[in-house]
C-alpha cells in the first residue's frame, strides 16, 4: 500500500465493504469488483438500489462490472494516470473541488521548497547514472520553528495547489483521449459525474484492486485517484474513500504483520545497512510535526519498536543492548522482492527457497525464468494445502510445462498444510477487520498446520546453532518461545502475543496500577519505550484483551443502519471502522453530510457511530488535522519524498508499450523503475509484438486454487484469450478456434473468445488492439491443462513495491491448428 | 424429487381428474430473477450442483462464457451470456439465468403421457416425479422454453425443481440463497410482482424506458419471472421467447388426441395380454444373447453411463 500511506498516513482501505452502500457514485477503475469480489459487490448493488447511486466503470474491457454499470468508458491499459490527471485538471478548471475541505484537510496551502521542479518528464534531482532520484527538493519550505510555510490563498507560485495546477495543465481532454484512447465525450461525461460529488453532502467511492497495482506505475495510479478524492472531500466520509479490494482473504494481514522484505509488523520499517546504530535508526524516525499542534502519531514509533523487540526477545532485549537492535536484519538494497529473488536464483545467488502458501511458477512473471530459477536451487520447500505448479515445476507435463527432469537437481520437499477451515485463527479482511474463525474439519492425510511446520524448522535450526555454533546465533538462540506446546503453539497464544502484555505493573500519572505485570493490554496507547510492555504488532493491540477475544465478536447491531457494526469482530486501529473519520465533519465539528454523520463534536467530546480516528476530546479550535499519522496532519496532494518517482503522479508508458510517450518522448517509462539487464533484453517491441495484452481473473475461479475443484472446473474449464472482433477478422481468427499468443518471453496456445467487449482504441491517431488473457489454468487440478498467462508477462515491477506489471505488455497473435487430440 | 406429498398436487400428468385441493391454502410462490442486477457470477449454478448433487463433465471452452454449453440432465440452471449492441450503438452484456419457468399452465405436464410423472403443487411449482417418467420426451416437445432434458443414463427427464424439497421445508431455493447480489429473490408471487414493480420504476429512471416484468400470459404466467431492462424484446436475452405459448400440437394432444391415444395404448395392453394368453411369452433365444454381448463388447465397456466417459478418454 505504497500509495495510500504516503497520501493519508496508513496503507489500507479507508472505508468498509458495507459502507459502499452510502455512496452516491461508485467508480470502479483499476479493478473489476463484480468479477473478482462478487460477494462484496452486493454493497454496490445496494448503493444503486437503496441510495440511487450511479456506477461508472473505466476498463479496457467491458467487464461483468460494466454489465451492471450506468456508464462505461474504455481505456488503454497503463494510462490511468493520464485519465485521472485529466480529471484533476477538470475539477480545478471548473471549480469543482470542496474548497473548505481542501484548504483545511490537505496540504494544498503548504509551500514547497525552492529548487523543486518538473521538466520534460523528470522531477528535480534525477540521477541518470543510478536511475534514481535525490529527493531533497521534494519538500516544504520551513519557517524558523521548523514548520511548513502556508499560503491559504493558494496564490503563492510554490503552494502545492499552484504547483498541482501547473502539473496537470497538460492533461487536457484532447491529451487524455490521445493517450488513453478514451473518446473525449465519454471522458468528459465521467468528469461531470465525478465533479458532482464535490458537494459536501455527496460522496464517491473508488473501488480498485490489481488493475491499478500491477503496473510499473501502480502506486502512482492509486495516488492519482487518492488526490482526486482529497480534492472532492471524499476521504473520511460515509460512502467515500479509497477502497483497495484485497484479492486474498488475508492479504491485508500480510502487510499488517510485515511480511514484505523491507517491513516489520505494524508498518514499521526494517533498518538499512547504513543505519548502523539504534540512534541512526531512530534519527530518521522522529516524525516531528511539520505544522503546529499536529498529532503525528508515529512520534510514538519508539514505543512500538521497543515493545516489538520485547515481544521477540523478552528479557534478552534491554536498554543496554539497544533493545537488541543489532539482531535485526539490515537491508543492503531497498527490497528483496520476489522478482529480485528469482533474479538471484537465476544467478546462483539464492540456493534454497521456502515457498509458503505461494505458487510463483503460476503467479510470477516470465514463467520460463521462474522455472529456470527453481531448477538452479539446491532445495525447494513448498507448503500448501494444494498441489501447486511450483512443487511440480520439475516434472514434464508436455508443452504446458516442458521441464527436462533429468537435468534438474533441485531437491523438492512438498509439505501439505492445513487450509483455513482446518484450523483456528484470524484473517484480516480488506476493511482491516480481524475476524476469528474456527476449525470446521480435520485436515486430510499428513497435512499439518503452517505453525507446526515453522516451529519444527525453528527448533531444529536452534538446536544446530546450539550444538554447532554459527556466524550469528544470537537472534535465533534468544528468540522468546513461551508456548504450552513449543512444537505447536496455539493460534490463540500467538494472537495474544500480537495484542501484547504488560511486563511489569503499569501505572497511570496518579500512580494507580492500571495493568498488572502479565496482563493483556487494552490497546496500543498503553505501549511504552522503557521495556515494560511487549506487543508483536502494535496496530493489532486491542484485538485480544482481558475482556477476551475481540475478533470473535459477532454482534451485527448497526445503530444507524449505516454499515458500521462496532461489535462485529475488531478492526485495527483501535476498532475504528472508517479511517480519518474526523474529516467527515467540517472544521467546526459538524458533519459535512448531516444525513450520514460518522462522528461530530458535541461541545465536550467527539460522539458518533465510530471510534474517533482522533483525540476523543481534542477541540475543533485546536486545529489538529484529521490525518493523524501524517507529520503535517493533513492529506498529501504533494507526497514529499514518499514515492520513488515523484511527489506528483506523471504518466509514463508501460515498459512494453505500443505508443510513444507524447508528453515527453525522451522519458518514455517510469524513470525510477528497476529492471534487471536480462529482463530488459526480454522486452518486446511494437513492431514485432503490436498488440497490448492485459491479464485478469474470472469470477468462476479463485487464482490457481479452484481449478482443483470440480464445480469451478465445470464452470470455466479451459484456458482462453479474449480478442475483439476487428482484430479477429484481421487475423482470420474464428470464434472458439485455436490461437497462439506470443510475447518476447514465450507463447501460449489456447482457444480464442472473439468478443464485442473489447474494441480497438484510437491512441495518438492509431488503432490499438487489446488482448485479454485470463490467468487461471495450469498443469495441476481438475480443469483442462493450460500454459498460464505468466508465460507471457514481463519481469518488471512497480517502482515502489515491485508488484509485477501484469496489466500492460505486448504480444502478437496468430491462428493455429489445435493440438493433436 | 420432493418432500411435498400427493395432497399438494393440483395437476397431475395424464390424468383427467383434477385432485381435490386438500392443501389449497398454500401461497403461490415465485422466483424473481432481476437480470439488471445479475453479474453472471454463476454462484447459482454452483449452488444448484451442490444441492442437487449434480456434476457434469469438465467441458471445453467453446467461444462463450456459457459453461456447460447447454442445459442437460446434470445442469438444471445455466447462465446465458449475450453481447448486445443497442440501437444507440452502446454495448450491453445481457446475462440471463436460464432454467425451468414453472409455468402456471405447464406445457410439459399437458404433453406428458405418463400418469403422475409431472405434477404441479398448490404453490405453483411444476415437478417431475422420476419414478413415473417413461423418458418419452413429450415434455421436451411440450415446453415452450426448451428446458427439460432426457438423461441417456436412466432415460428419464430432468429439469429445475425450484428446489421443491427446500421449499417444502420453508427454505428458499439453493440458487436464491447463493446469489451474492440479490438478483434472485424468492417469495409469494404477489410480493415478487410488487418488488418487480419497484425495480422497473428505478430502471426507467435510469433510462431503460422499456424495463418490465416477464410473466408471460401465453402460459397463464410463470412462477419464475424476470425483471428485464428491455421487456419489449425478451428474445435478445439468449432467445427468451417473446410470446411463449403451448404448441398447438400439445393443445390438440391434450384436448382430443390424448384420450384417443390413451385408448390405443390401453388397446395395445389388452391385445398384448390376449397374445400372451393365446401364443405364450416371447422367450430370449441363445442367438439373441450372443448378439447382445457382441454389441456390448464393441462399445468397449459395460453398459455404464456413456456421459461419464469423455474426461476419461481425453485426459
Amino acid at each position: 500500500m505504497a500509495s495510500l500511506a504516503p497520501t493519508f498516513g496508513r496503507g489500507a482501505m479507508t472505508n468498509t465493504w458495507q459502507d459502499i452502500k452510502n455512496a452516491n457514485l461508485v467508480v470502479v477503475m483499476g479493478g473489476n469488483a463484480a468479477e473478482a469480489h462478487p460477494c462484496g459487490f452486493k454493497w454496490v448493488i445496494e448503493a444503486k438500489i437503496e441510495n440511487g447511486a450511479k456506477l461508472v466503470v473505466v476498463d479496457p474491457r467491458f467487464t461483468r462490472t460494466a454489465s451492471v454499470a450506468d456508464y462505461y468508458a474504455p481505456i488503454r491499459p497503463g494510462t490511468d494516470i493520464a485519465f485521472l490527471s485529466g480529471v484533476i485538471r477538470y475539477l480545478l478548471e471548473n471549480e469543482k473541488i470542496q474548497r473548505e475541505y481542501v484548504r483545511a484537510y490537505t496540504n494544498a496551502s503548504l509551500i514547497v521548497k525552492e529548487g523543486y521542479g518538473f521538466e520534460d518528464g523528470l522531477f528535480s534531482g534525477y540521477d541518470h547514472e543510478k536511475g534514481q532520484y535525490e529527493k531533497s527538493t521534494w519538500d516544504y519550505e520551513l519557517d524558523e520553528q521548523g514548520f511548513a510555510k502556508v499560503d491559504d490563498t493558494w496564490e503563492h507560485p510554490r503552494s502545492v495547489m499552484a504547483l498541482l495546477r501547473k502539473h496537470v495543465a497538460r492533461y487536457t481532454p484532447e491529451m487524455v483521449s490521445r493517450i488513453c484512447g478514451t473518446p473525449q465525450d465519454k471522458f468528459l461525461h465521467i468528469c461531470e459525474l465525478i465533479a458532482e460529488t464535490s458537494a459536501p453532502d455527496k460522496a464517491m467511492t473508488s473501488l480498485f484492486a490489481l488493475g491499478w497495482t500491477q503496473h510499473s506505475v501502480g502506486s502512482q495510479n492509486i495516488r492519482t485517484m487518492a488526490m482526486v478524492q482529497l480534492l472532492l472531500g471524499n476521504i473520511g466520509v460515509a460512502g467515500g474513500g479509497m477502497n483497495a479490494l484485497r484479492g486474498h482473504s488475508n492479504i491485508q494481514g500480510l502487510t499488517d504483520v510485515g511480511l514484505l522484505s523491507n517491513q516489520m509488523p505494524g508498518y514499521m520499517t526494517l533498518p538499512k545497512d547504513s543505519e548502523v546504530t539504534f540512534d541512526d535508526y531512530m534519527k530518521t524516525r522522529q516524525f516531528k510535526p511539520l505544522r503546529p499542534n499536529q498529532t503525528s502519531y508515529w512520534q510514538n514509533y519508539k514505543k512500538f519498536f521497543v515493545s516489538f523487540q520485547k515481544s521477540m526477545f523478552g528479557d534478552a532485549a534491554t536498554a543496554e543492548n539497544n533493545w537488541a537492535y543489532d539482531w535485526l536484519p539490515k537491508l543492503d538494497v531497498p527490497l528483496y522482492d520476489i522478482i529480485k529473488a528469482f533474479e538471484m536464483m537465476n544467478h546462483g545467488q539464492m540456493n534454497g527457497y521456502i515457498c509458503q502458501g505461494f505458487n510463483p511458477q503460476q503467479a510470477f512473471p516470465d514463467r520460463g525464468k521462474i522455472r529456470r530459477g527453481l531448477s538452479k536451487l539446491k532445495f525447494l520447500v513448498t507448503m500448501d494445502p494444494l498441489d501447486t505448479e511450483t512443487s511440480r515445476f520439475w516434472e514434464n507435463f508436455g508443452p504446458q510445462n516442458p521441464a527436462d527432469s533429468a537435468a534438474i537437481q533441485t531437491e523438492v520437499f512438498q509439505l501439505p498444510t492445513t487450509c483455513f477451515a482446518e484450523e483456528n485463527g484470524s484473517l484480516v479482511n480488506s476493511a482491516r477487520w480481524l475476524q476469528w474463525h474456527w476449525k470446521a474439519a480435520d485436515a486430510p492425510g499428513q497435512a499439518m498446520s503452517d505453525i507446526w511446520i515453522m516451529s519444527g524448522i525453528f527448533h531444529r535450526m536452534r538446536e544446530l546453532y546450539r550444538t554447532e555454533g554459527g556466524v550469528f546465533p544470537d537472534p535465533i538462540l534468544n528468540l522468546t518461545w513461551n508456548y504450552t506446546d513449543p512444537t505447536d503453539p496455539d493460534p490463540e497464544e500467538l494472537a495474544k502475543d500480537m495484542n501484547g502484555r504488560a511486563r511489569a505493573d503499569l501505572t497511570d500519572p496518579s500512580g494507580a496500577v492500571v495493568k498488572k505485570g502479565g496482563q493483556l493490554l487494552d490497546g496500543f496507547a498503553q505501549l511504552s519505550d522503557d521495556g515494560t510492555t511487549e506487543s508483536g504488532c502494535w496496530i493489532f493491540s486491542g484485538c485480544w484483551t482481558d475482556k477476551g477475544n475481540q475478533m470473535a465478536r459477532r454482534d451485527a447491531t448497526d445503530p444507524r443502519d449505516q454499515g458500521i457494526a462496532p461489535q462485529w469482530a475488531w478492526a485495527w486501529p483501535a476498532n475504528r471502522r472508517i479511517l480519518y473519520n474526523r474529516a467527515s465533519a467540517d472544521v467546526a465539528g459538524n458533519p459535512w453530510n448531516p444525513a450520514k454523520p460518522i462522528i461530530q463534536w458535541d461541545g465536550a467530546k467527539w460522539i458518533g457511530i465510530d471510534v474517533p480516528d482522533y483525540g476523543p476530546t481534542v477541540k475543533p479550535s485546536e486545529s489538529v488535522g484529521p490525518f493523524i499519522m501524517n507529520v503535517e496532519g493533513v492529506g498529501r496532494l504533494f507526497a514529499r519524498d514518499q514515492m520513488v518517482e515523484g511527489p506528483f503522479p506523471e504518466h509514463y508508458e508501460p515498459l512494453e508499450s505500443p505508443a510513444i510517450n507524447v508528453l515527453h518522448p525522451k522519458v518514455q517509462s517510469n524513470p525510477a523503475v528497476r529492471v534487471f539487464a536480462d529482463d530488459r533484453a526480454d522486452f518486446g517491441t511494437p513492431s514485432e509484438f503490436p498488440y497490448v495484452a492485459t491479464t485478469y481473473r474470472l469470477t468462476e475461479h479463485f487464482h490457481y486454487w479452484t481449478k482443483h475443484a470440480r464445480i469451478n472446473a465445470i464452470l470455466q474449464p479451459q484456458e482462453f484469450v479474449e480478442i475483439g472482433e476487428a482484430l479477429a477478422q484481421e487475423k482470420g481468427i474464428a470464434q472458439g478456434s485455436w490461437v497462439r499468443v506470443r510475447s518476447k518471453r514465450g507463447f501460449i496456445v489456447c482457444k480464442a473468445y472473439v468478443t464485442k467487449r473489447i474494441k480497438p482504441l484510437t491512441v495518438d491517431g492509431k488503432p490499438t488492439h487489446v488482448i485479454g488473457v485470463p490467468l487461471h489454468w495450469g498443469f495441476t487440478g481438475q480443469a483442462r491443462k493450460g500454459y498460464g498467462a505468466n508465460t507471457l508477462t514481463p519481469s518488471v515491477g512497480d517502482a515502489n513495491t515491485q508488484t509485477p506489471e501484469f496489466k500492460a505488455f505486448l504480444v502478437n497473435v496468430e491462428s493455429v491448428n489445435g493440438p493433436e487430440a | 424429487m420432493s418432500n411435498l406429498q400427493s395432497q399438494d398436487y393440483i395437476r397431475i400428468s395424464a390424468t383427467t381428474v383434477t385432485p381435490p385441493a386438500a392443501r389449497s391454502w398454500e401461497d403461490q410462490v415465485a422466483k424473481l430473477i432481476d437480470v439488471t442486477r445479475c453479474i453472471g457470477c454463476k454462484a447459482c449454478q454452483a449452488a444448484c450442483m451442490e444441492w442437487n448433487n449434480l456434476r457434469d463433465e469438465v467441458g471445453f471452452f467453446e467461444g462463450t462464457y456459457d459453461n456447460p454449453l447447454d442445459l442437460d440432465p446434470h445442469t438444471w440452471t445455466l447462465m446465458r451470456f449475450t453481447e448486445y449492441e443497442n440501437p444507440k450503438g452502446d454495448l450491453e452484456w445481457l446475462i440471463r439465468k436460464d432454467g425451468c419457468m414453472h409455468c402456471e399452465d405447464p406445457g410439459c405436464l399437458n404433453a406428458c403421457p405418463a400418469p403422475g410423472a409431472i405434477v404441479q403443487y398448490a404453490n405453483g411449482i411444476v415437478d417431475f416425479i422420476s419414478e413415473n417418467c417413461i423418458g418419452c420426451g413429450y415434455c421436451v416437445k411440450g415446453c415452450p422454453f426448451n428446458i427439460p432434458r432426457i438423461s441417456q443414463a436412466d432415460h428419464k427427464s430432468y429439469k429445475c425443481t425450484l428446489c421443491s424439497d427446500r421449499v417444502a421445508a420453508s427454505l428458499e431455493p439453493a440458487c436464491v440463497k447463493a446469489c451474492p447480489t440479490g438478483a434472485i429473490m424468492f417469495g409469494s408471487k404477489k410480493d415478487m410482482t410488487d418488488w418487480a414493480g419497484e425495480r422497473v420504476i428505478d430502471l426507467k429512471s435510469r433510462g431503460f424506458e422499456n424495463a418490465g416484468l416477464y410473466d408471460p400470459p401465453g402460459v397463464d404466467g410463470t412462477h419464475v419471472m424476470y425483471v428485464l431492462h428491455h421487456a419489449d424484446k425478451p428474445s435478445i436475452y439468449a432467445g427468451l421467447p417473446d410470446q411463449p405459448k403451448i404448441s398447438s400440437t400439445v393443445e390438440f394432444w391434450k384436448g382430443l388426441l390424448k384420450p384417443l391415444a390413451l385408448g390405443s395404448i390401453a388397446f395395445g395392453v389388452v391385445a398384448g395380454f390376449v397374445h400372451w394368453i393365446t401364443a405364450g411369452p416371447n422367450e430370449v433365444q441363445p442367438e439373441d444373447e450372443a448378439e447382445a454381448n457382441h454389441l456390448l463388447a464393441s462399445k468397449g465397456r459395460p453398459t455404464a453411463d456413456p456421459s461419464r466417459s469423455i474426461a476419461e478418454e481425453t485426459p
